[in-house]
């Protein structure tokens, strides 16, 4: 083992060697060129540098770099001095730079000089990349046709046969008295004795019993039904814009409360203002499409198509302007329509539970990062308030507003930790005024 | 044997009228109109639905309605589109502004929701203009008037902006006379704006007219000290304040004097001040007076001329000996001593002034500057513009169509001249103005007040302008051909004024600098022609002297399409929703205007529910007649004197609920408040009134207003002026606080907060500050005149007021100890239930009591209303049924029904029903729905809010950080809301104290808000 290891360290050294010494010689004598780059490389280069302003097809911050060798006719001098160091490119008074900079409203580029000439050449050879062939079998959500037969087939066909059994079961019994008639056989009547409806009406303990038990048990439904009227649990209506809460708080993990922000300290969570979407929706004017491999937000209930029509909703929303990378200035609020409707009479606020017992949002709100379409998830009755108010723990670590009221409260009733409604929690007059 | 009496309705039927007999065959007076649908044969028959099919369609609509009933209403959520970076939804914002509306001045907090003002707060940095009253409170409402003027306009038909400019510009050029009448703005940029356009225009010119002026203490101040402006006072300073008909906890002087006041009446190491009070209407000052002696106004001037030296041959007995003690007492107090007037003419005011010179309390080097009005300026004006000598005339803030006495005279100038109103609202002014040129409300501007010389306050806008409009001080650049903003002119004046951050300024509300003082210099007065009352005129010929007062509801009336004020009860007469004649009881038996209390026939004073009802009267100054104006007996007011409120009875521009009352303005003439008047009996019809208290006096009971004299609280045990009532048990006397006569178990509130709330009854001057500051923090709703009539009134908070009918209180409560058998005790009582004629006046603010041992709570069959921990009784609205069973056991009345829905409902159409107006709701508390008992809760919204703030910052509450609405609206002290678990705490403090007592404490209800005994500073009893 020791040895394995010692040969190891020894081989790493020889390429770390190896490597500094290629690198050494890139900077001192290759140049750039991108018919030696290496696109597989040069696309994880692209997207770790380039994309937060770069498309290769399309223009956004900068401009769409498909073809940019070609562009400037290979002068991979000019292109690597604009990498590095755009600015200084500009200061030296470069007419071909200077355009470009006014061209895009005067937006300086980053600076990359920490990249060598073979990951430009990288770099470039991706750019040369020609748009892939998109194979799509036309939107997603209703061209896939499903492998065998459908369980409605099935069960229709199943109907069928039974359908078929009954009315062959009928006509042989029809037919078996005819040919029982035409023979002459005497088909025994059945004793006619007490049927057991008239024996049950006779009995009037029964009678009495059942009509408890109707009675008893039709109430126990009407309850049951009547206690669901106003509470709309599952509710998921169709919204203005479809925001999948599964791209942005599953695939892209984005913290519930960077765009639900007064959620910390206000009453209402807030349904965030359209240009807490532009942060990121600026540079994210499509949705990672299927060719983009394993990151894909695409399913297939809905296409890339789809996803990207709502993203230019969003724009429309807030005036954004694509082409020129700018407000317009002319924007349109979104009625979105509203899942959870506490009523009027109860006072909820977010922040005593988000910030100040620390509760996940998840445990009223549910799987949101699964939810492809929001839904009400809670049932969001009282019951289930108190409920909760029973079972949890007041969170009391470092803070000192408890301090004094805890140490007394705990000796009162005996307890290490306290629930919320020990502390009061259950009170009408703490939610209800 | 049945007895043959004879049983009649009324005089009619007794005399066998033949109308008795008509409608005695007609069920209903007014035909039915079943003609209408059944006598139109031909429809009837034609008509394909038949009685069965109408049945089954209501039964059809009926299930569809209940069916459609269980699926919710889908809700919309609009999110901003780029939300600004200060607003976080539901969490409110905080910004200081100033109110400078002419009338009222106040530096002031406003607390706003999403970009919408909600409530008026005290600026506490601020020193001058500190202590908002009730009008100010309200007026965050008055910017969510529908019946504001909407956007420019000539006439009726709207024009734009340039086309006024145009015309404005071209009369200013055309060289003739051009006037601005403005209303008194007290703003260093807008004098220094106006000195500019003169400047430009040295034909324009400017008039400051006040509604309500001080015509004759600017005139004497000016005359002394070079400056006009009024004398600034610091009550607290004082130990003796004599008082000769001025109203200085009212609007004198342009009131807020309250606070320094109260300070000085809290008994503190056995002192407190001593107010002597000679007044003719009894007033907030007269009531809270420790010696009130009512005294007309001519008597006022002899009064005061006998305090500065002169003879007091001609008065009567009883004031010549009150005159003689205030002199004493002036001359022991020394420079703590201070005389105040209001005796409408030059000498008597420079007579105070000479009196106070050498006064502590009195600070003439900073004046006040919230008055400055020329009456006779404006009287000269009324006459150019009638011939014709004025072209153009331009209004802001004045209303003179209304206020002036000679109103017509100057309607008829109107005619001949180009005028532009910079008004709010298309008023009675504006209406017949050539061009509205509407300006926006106060939170809506920018500006600069200075309330008191050498402190600034400024005023920034809170919301977007709702309408168009453009402030008057952008109307004079533009018009000046300026292209600067008003804002960067203020911006650039408070920068040479060396006020070195803006924004600071702007964030405070207040900033102290002496750059805009004007020089204050005792000059030798020489006052040649004594303007004003002539006292004479007043006297000896059977006449009454009116004097003309403001309301602490109403003020000048600018603000009388606020339903918030128009409902709330005038401190001393409990009346709602208009202005009456006030009178003594001798004066209306006298003029035939008196009703008695409980006659057989339909006018009697209290209708069948305890309405009252009042008499008409005709009054008369120098010709001018005021028809119908309905007669309040006032106890207390001064024999052969009335008096009237000023600021109602408007009608253009005035949603129709509110045109109430008379406009007493056209009395004013000569712009003096006192005049001589004729009254007599206009017609045997009643006015009804719509008051809120129908008890008047305690009749001896002692544990509702506790009340002792300062030398008793010295020199007496706190069991003899403070006793704690006692039972009996097992003939052991036991107070009904011990625990031993308790049937209840008792909460333990040890731990935690424990909210209790103490109220100084020393402290309260009456003012209602308080009441307008709960209706808007809690959606108070409004219900109009005739609800008030049946007591269905909806104040959380209530102020009440009680008269002794003996000289004291004490006397009453030795009165009623002496009644023995029912004959003394039947007459006795009713003799006590009748106000003295000059009765002792305690103000009681009363709001729910949030027992521990609460009453309502047992009788709740559906515990809608149950106890927190932390001291609150809360009312779970939607637990509730409406038995009103809690109502009824509430010892203290301060249970409110909802008789009706009061928001989105025509029938009350007040602020709840119309989209403007409910934008003043605050949204952190339920509206209420019709059939749901609701009271106050103490604020239970402020103290969560300030429990969750500690939380989640993770501190511990910090000291005086609980407040209540009313709390935070009091700014004389009178209210105090805190943690009595909290032992440094102030309102612990006030628990101990030995002035301490509960409202009704022997029925052991044990609330969490207490009393304070109030202590007269009166020697005698």
């Amino acid at each position: 083992m020791i040895q394995v290891n010692r040969r190891n360290s020894f081989s790493r050294i020889i390429t770390l060697c190896a490597a500094f010494l290629l690198t050494l010689s890139t900077s001192l004598f290759s140049q750039i060129d991108a018919s030696t780059g290496d696109a597989e490389a040069g696309k994880s280069l692209f997207n770790t540098n380039c994309a937060a302003c770069h498309k290769l097809y399309k223009n956004m911050t900068g401009p769409s770099l498909f073809g940019v060798v070609q562009k400037y006719e290979e002068d991979y001098e000019w292109l690597g001095k604009w990498i590095r160091n755009s600015t200084a490119l500009i200061a030296t008074g470069d007419a071909r730079a200077n355009a470009i900079f006014e061209e895009y409203n005067q937006t300086a580029m980053n600076t990359f000089e920490g990249l060598s000439d073979a990951d430009i050449s990288n770099i470039l050879a991706y750019t040369n990349e020609e748009p892939p062939v998109i194979i799509d079998e036309g939107p997603g959500d209703d061209s896939t046709v499903e492998p065998g037969v459908s369980n409605n087939i099935i069960l229709a066909i199943l109907g069928l046969v039974l359908l078929l059994l009954v009315a062959v079961l009928f006509l042989v019994n029809n037919t078996l008295k005819k040919f029982a008639q035409a023979q002459g056989i005497e088909i025994a009547e059945e004793e006619t004795g007490k049927s057991i409806w008239k024996a049950f009406v006779e009995n009037q303990f029964l009678v009495l019993v059942s009509v408890i038990f109707l009675l008893l048990g039709s109430a126990y439904f009407a309850y049951g039904w009547m206690s669901q009227v106003g509470v709309d649990q599952g509710y998921a209506p169709v919204q203005p814009i479809h925001y999948s809460h599964r791209i942005h708080a599953g695939d892209n993990q984005i913290e519930c409360k960077y765009c639900h922000s007064s959620a910390r300290v206000s009453k209402t969570s807030g349904i965030p203002s359209l240009n807490i979407c532009m942060n990121c929706h600026k540079s994210i004017s499509e949705v990672a499409g299927r060719e983009a491999g394993d990151n894909s937000s695409v399913n297939e209930d809905y296409s890339k198509e789809f996803y990207d029509k709502e993203i230019q909703k969003l724009y429309k929303a807030v005036g954004w302007d694509e082409a020129t990378q700018s407000y317009t200035g002319e924007t349109q609020a979104v009625e979105w329509v509203r899942i959870h409707n506490l009523p009027d009479f109860a006072y909820f606020n977010h922040s005593q539970h988000v910030s100040v017992a620390g509760i996940e949002c998840q445990k009223c709100h549910g799987p949101v990062e699964e939810m492809e379409i929001m839904e009400q998830f809670a049932p969001l009755t009282m019951g289930w308030c108190i409920n909760c108010h029973r079972e949890t723990n007041v969170n009391l670590e470092g803070n000192e507003y408890y301090e004094k009221i805890h140490e007394q409260l705990s000796k009162k009733y005996g307890v290490e930790k306290l629930t919320a409604a020990q502390m009061g929690g259950l009170e009408c007059g703490k939610c209800h005024y | 044997m049945s007895s043959n009496k004879k049983y009649w309705k009324s005089v009619d039927e007794l005399n066998g009228s033949p109308l008795v007999e008509t409608l005695r065959q007609n069920e209903f007076v007014e035909e039915i109109p079943t003609d209408e649908f059944l006598g139109d044969k031909e429809t009837l028959e034609s008509t394909q639905t038949t009685r069965r099919d109408f049945l089954k369609y209501v039964g059809f609509s009926t299930a569809a309605a209940s069916l459609a009933a269980c699926e919710g209403p889908v809700k919309k959520s609009i999110p901003y589109v780029v939300q600004p970076e200060q607003i976080v939804p539901g969490v409110a914002d905080y910004y200081a502004s100033t109110i400078a509306d002419g009338f009222d001045f106040a530096s002031v907090l406003v607390k706003t929701r999403e970009g919408r003002p909600i409530k008026i707060e005290n600026n506490k940095l601020a020193k001058a203009g500190y202590g908002a009253n009730a009008r100010v409170h309200a007026s965050v409402l008055s910017m969510y008037d529908q019946n504001r003027a909407q956007g420019p306009s000539k006439g009726e038909e709207a024009v734009s902006w340039s086309d006024i400019d145009n015309e404005v510009m071209s009369k200013l050029n055309s060289g003739k006379q051009a006037v601005l009448l403005t209303q008194t703005f007290a703003s260093p940029s807008t004098e220094k704006l106006i000195a500019a356009f003169i400047e430009k225009y040295p034909n324009a010119s400017h008039i400051a007219y006040d509604a309500v002026g001080e015509d004759f203490a600017l005139g004497a101040f000016e005359a002394k000290y070079g400056v006009r402006a009024l004398p600034d006072y610091d009550f607290s300073k004082a130990t003796v304040i004599v008082s000769v008909g001025a109203d200085f906890l009212g609007d004198w002087n342009g009131g807020g004097y309250d606070a320094g006041y109260a300070k000085g009446r809290i008994p503190k190491n056995g002192k407190m001040s001593r107010h002597i009070q000679f007044e003719a209407n009894m007033s907030l000052s007269g009531a809270n007076a420790d010696v009130r002696i009512p005294a007309t106004p001519s008597q006022q001037k002899a009064i005061l001329d006998a305090l500065a030296g002169g003879s007091t041959s001609g008065l009567p007995e009883n004031i010549k000996a009150a005159v003689t003690t205030a002199k004493n007492e002036l001359r022991a107090a020394g420079a703590s001593g201070i005389v105040v007037t209001g005796i409408q003419n030059v000498s008597s005011q420079t007579k105070a002034l000479e009196l106070n010179a050498n006064s502590d309390v009195i600070d003439v080097t900073a004046p006040r500057l919230t008055r400055s009005g020329d009456s006779s300026k404006v009287t000269q004006l009324v006459n150019d513009m009638k011939a014709g000598r004025v072209g153009l005339l331009i209004m802001a803030g004045v209303n003179p169509a209304y206020t002036l006495p000679n109103a017509a005279d100057f309607e008829e100038g109107l005619n001949n001249v180009v005028s532009v109103a910079c008004s709010m609202r298309a008023d009675e002014t504006a209406s017949k103005a050539t061009y509205i040129a509407p300006t926006p409300h106060y939170l809506e501007a920018w500006g600069d007040v200075q309330i008191k010389q050498g402190e600034v306050s400024l005023i920034q806008p809170t919301i977007r302008p709702l309408f168009d409009t453009r402030q008057f001080q952008q109307s004079l650049l533009t018009w000046m051909e300026s292209d600067q903003s008003y804002y960067d002119y203020l911006k650039t004046m408070m920068a040479e004024a060396g006020v070195t951050s803006f924004n600071k300024a702007v964030q405070d509300g207040v900033v102290m600098t002496d750059a805009f003082a004007k020089a204050v210099s005792t000059t030798e007065s020489s006052i040649t022609a004594d303007a004003g009352l002539a006292i004479e005129d007043l006297q000896g010929d059977g006449g009454f002297e009116l004097t003309l007062y403001t309301k602490t509801s109403m003020g000048d009336g600018n603000q009388a399409n606020n339903p918030w004020l128009q409902e709330m009860p005038d401190p001393i007469t409990r009346a709602t929703w208009d202005n009456y004649l006030t009178m003594s009881e001798a004066d209306a038996k006298d003029l035939g205007l008196w009703l008695d209390r409980s006659t057989f026939f339909t006018e009697a004073r209290n209708d069948a529910n305890g309405g009252l009802n009042g008499r008409l009267a005709n009054v008369t100054v120098n010709g001018v007649t005021l028809e119908n104006v309905p007669v309040m007996v006032q106890p207390g007011q001064a024999k052969r004197s009335v008096g009237l409120a000023l600021g109602y009875g408007r009608t253009t521009s005035i949603q129709e609920d509110m045109q109430t009352g008379v406009n007493a303005y056209p009395l004013m003439q000569n712009f003096q408040t006192t005049q001589k008047v004729t009254i007599e009996k206009a017609s045997n019809d009643i006015h009804e009134f719509a008051v809120i208290q129908l008890h008047n006096t305690l009749m001896g009971r002692g544990d509702i207003v506790k009340e002792t004299t300062l030398e008793i609280f010295n020199t007496k045990d706190k069991h003899y002026w403070n006793a704690v009532p006692e039972v009996t048990k097992a003939h052991i006397e036991y107070e009904v606080t011990s625990p031993e006569v308790d049937l209840w178990d008792s909460f333990d509130r040890s731990i935690g907060h424990h909210f209790n709330l103490a109220i100084d009854l020393n402290a309260c001057t009456g003012c209602g500050a308080c009441v307008i500051a709960c209706h808007a923090e809690n959606n108070v709703p409004v219900v109009g005149k005739s609800e008030v009539r049946r007591s269905r009134d909806m104040h959380w908070l209530r102020i009440d007021r009680y008269y002794s009918s003996q000289e004291t209180f004490e006397g009453d409560n030795t009165k009623k100890d002496n009644i023995s058998g029912i004959g003394s005790s039947m007459s006795e009582f009713g003799e006590m239930e009748d106000p003295a004629a000059n009765p002792q006046v305690a103000f009681q603010p009363v709001m729910c009591q949030h027992c521990n041992h609460a009453p309502c709570e047992t009788v709740c069959p559906v515990a809608a209303t149950s106890h927190g921990r932390q001291g609150q009784n809360h009312m779970a609205y939607n637990r509730c049924v409406g038995t009103r069973y809690c109502a009824n056991n509430c010892p203290y009345k301060v249970r409110r029904f909802n008789w009706f829905l009061y928001n989105g409902n025509d029938e009350f159409d007040y602020y709840m029903n119309n989209d403007l107006g409910r934008m003043v709701i605050n949204p952190d508390v339920t509206v209420r729905s019709r059939g749901v008992m609701e009271k106050c809760s103490m604020c239970i919204q402020m103290t969560q809010k300030t429990i969750l703030d500690a939380k989640r910052e993770g501190r511990p509450v910090k000291d005086g950080e609980f407040a209540t609405a009313c709390s935070n609206a009091c700014t004389s002290g009178a209210l105090a809301f805190g943690d009595v678990n909290d032992h440094s705490s102030d309102v612990y403090k006030q628990s101990q104290d030995d002035r301490m007592y509960h409202l009704l404490e022997s029925v052991g209800t044990k609330p969490n808000v207490f009393y304070q005994t109030k202590v007269r500073n009166t020697k005698e009893a």
